[in-house]
């Protein structure tokens, strides 16, 4: 372990790993979407993505992710916030993470049958006279179904950092004479904004490349650029397009993860948040 | 240091010694060695008890397995990892299977029960003289529809799908061939149309249908309509013949500017091993009393002539599953149009997916 000139060869696992496993793929991907149907080099593809229906597919999407991102961090900050309060605090941080752990599948299908016309939420609002609605297959149901699946991503990082919060702090702002609002303006909210942006990083991502729930729950009528990459490769066969709109999609991850993250002051102060 | 040698030795000898253990299994008692029969299908699409007698008869034993694309179908023979000697592309797959070199000619004399299949379903263009394919089922793409859930519409014609009664209530399927289909039928104009004018109105006259749409889904479809949940869908006629079986309400109708006449059939692809066990399961599969055994399990329409004698009359002389030849004659077969005409059919189809709301 002492033997220094060793360490290199330590790495080497995780070298090995990251070239194989993640500059590879990417490489291939960007390769791959220089390339046109027979294998010739083009730049169509990026072309083509710059046209009316990709560039609308685009926006959508991240209109899309954003609400999902928007419902999911009102509900899970107020979520964390009293989950920290409470005196078992862990197991009930653990029964919000277990549906997590449920295939994203199972649960998917089990909203058709909750959201249905014959479904309890609709015998339910027959009962309170509202009469039968159409749930399923609409923007609603989607960004509903969307925000359940992401919320516990959004719940764990934001508690954490509500959790590492010195408590002094909080009483130090209160002696100093600020009311609530102003100790949570300027006290909770900075110093828990690392597990906010944290938050958003897992929802905001993976919620732009969703793919299954825009058939099962939106009936198609929305469309993200993860159902987009899905057709290209499945149904189209078009390498080419499909990892052209995947090089985007990496980019726009890539800007995200460089807004969410950067240095913070808040950590320095607490000192303890990695 | 001498840990770390220690163990990536290991790993390299037991790696060695897993690779030697595969190509050993592979090449003795692995899949499709001599005995056993390795045969590809669509799900639910063969009555098991087929597959046993078969076993019995022949004392070849069966390895069966199943898929739900043809293109995910066509990748893994393409890969070449498991020795297929049997498997069941659809018509266009057919096509462009036997342009990539994957499927191997059939010879029609090996096979005695050739002559039950009905020559109407021979020789197409998809694949002239059957070369490669024999024809498995057949059937057609329609309305399936449930009448107490509407108030008397009917669907003799595509354009009634437009008809303003139907908001929200119709689900097309997530195909774009299918649907854009669908747009191109109500119009006249040819399912292997390549003229992108008449792609362009088939698809303006499609989004004006969006109000009526329900939702674009897959298989999923099935449910909703047996449950009562959808009224209308777009849907293969087999499926139909699904939903027909668990809920009485529902009728299938294939509107009479006509619509896609499809096939499924059996080829024999690159990676057969056991290729007399591969035509013997054919031959046994086009026995006229196999045939209508299986066609009753499985519920879709034979192009086995002669299996018809022993099958329900009722089931036969049914005009939604059994078209006449007059009816018939407004079906078309899809041909393969390209990779470069598909991307535009599924962008055409995305295009019309976004302007949905």
């Amino acid at each position: 372990m002492n033997n220094k000139p060793l360490r290199p060869l330590y790495t080497l696992p995780y070298a090995a790993w990251i070239i194989l496993f993640v500059i590879a793929p990417i490489a291939l991907i960007v390769y791959y979407s220089f390339l046109d149907l027979v294998g010739n080099f083009t730049l169509d593809n990026y072309r083509n993505f710059f046209s009316s229906v990709y560039l609308k597919l685009t926006i959508s999407s991240f209109w899309y992710a954003f609400l999902i991102t928007a419902f999911a961090l009102l509900f899970a900050y107020p979520t964390a916030y009293f989950l920290t309060k409470t005196k078992h605090k862990y197991l009930w941080l653990l029964l919000i993470i277990i549906p997590s752990w449920i295939n994203l599948l199972l649960k998917t299908y089990a909203f058709i049958g909750l959201f249905g016309l014959y479904g309890p939420i609709n015998a339910f609002l027959e009962l309170t006279g509202l009469g039968k609605q159409q749930i399923l297959f609409t923007d609603f149901s989607f960004v509903f179904v969307s925000v359940y699946i992401f919320i516990p991503f959004m719940i764990l990082p934001i508690f954490n950092s509500l959790d590492k919060l010195n408590p002094t702090l909080i009483d130090a702002s209160r002696d100093l004479g600020a009311n609530s609002w102003t100790t949570f303006r300027r006290v909770i909210w900075p110093l828990t904004l690392n597990g906010v942006k944290s938050g958003i990083q897992v929802v905001f991502i993976p919620a732009l490349s969703l793919f299954m729930i825009t058939r099962l729950i939106a009936g198609n009528k929305v469309i993200t650029l993860g159902t987009a990459i899905e057709q290209q490769f499945l149904v189209t066969q078009n390498w080419g397009m499909g990892s052209t709109i995947a090089v985007f999609l990496i980019l726009f991850m890539f800007i995200i993860m460089l807004m969410t993250s950067g240095k913070e002051r808040g950590a320095s102060i607490n000192g303890k948040v990695k | 240091m001498k840990e770390i040698l220690r163990v990536a030795a290991l790993i390299v000898t037991v790696s060695v010694v897993l690779w030697f253990i595969n190509s050993k299994l592979n090449a003795s008692g692995g899949p499709s060695a001599k005995g056993t029969l390795t045969v590809y299908n669509w799900g639910e699409f063969i009555d098991p008890d087929l597959l046993k007698q078969f076993e019995k008869e022949t004392g070849i034993k069966v390895i069966y397995e199943t898929f739900d694309t043809n293109e995910g179908m066509m990748a893994k023979i393409e890969q070449g990892g498991t020795s297929y000697d049997i498997t069941m592309p659809s018509e266009y797959m057919v096509e462009m299977m036997a342009e990539k070199d994957l499927l191997l000619p059939i010879n029609h004399n090996k096979l005695s029960n050739f002559k039950n299949i009905d020559p109407y379903f021979l020789d197409l263009p998809f694949d002239p003289g059957n070369t490669y394919s024999i024809p498995y089922f057949w059937g057609t793409v329609g309305i399936a529809f449930n009448p107490t859930l509407l108030e008397g519409q009917t669907f003799e014609s595509w354009d009634n799908l437009w008809d303003p009664s139907l908001k929200q209530a119709v689900i097309l399927v997530d195909s774009a061939r299918e649907t854009i289909g669908m747009g191109l039928n109500s119009l006249d104009y040819s399912l292997n149309t390549t003229d992108l004018d008449q792609l362009r109105k088939a698809t303006d006259k499609l989004k004006t249908l969006s109000p009526n749409v329900k939702a674009v889904i897959g298989d999923e479809v099935t449910q909703l309509m047996v449950n009562g949940e959808a009224a209308v869908s777009l849907t293969w006629s087999g499926q139909a013949a699904d939903m027909m079986s668990e809920n009485e309400d529902i009728d299938y109708i294939v509107p009479k500017e006509g619509s896609n006449l499809w096939f499924d059939n059996i080829v024999i692809p690159r990676t057969a091993k056991n290729i007399e066990g591969a035509y013997a399961f054919i031959n046994f599969m086009l026995d006229a009393k196999m045939a209508a055994q299986n066609a009753d399990y499985v519920g879709y329409s034979t192009p086995n002539l002669a299996a018809l004698d022993f099958m329900d009359p009722e089931v036969t002389s049914d005009e939604r599953f059994y078209p006449d030849e007059e009816a018939r004659n407004h079906l078309e077969v899809y041909k393969n149009l390209g990779l470069e005409m598909l991307g535009h059919y599924n962008e055409l189809f995305l295009e019309f997916k976004m302007d949905m709301k």
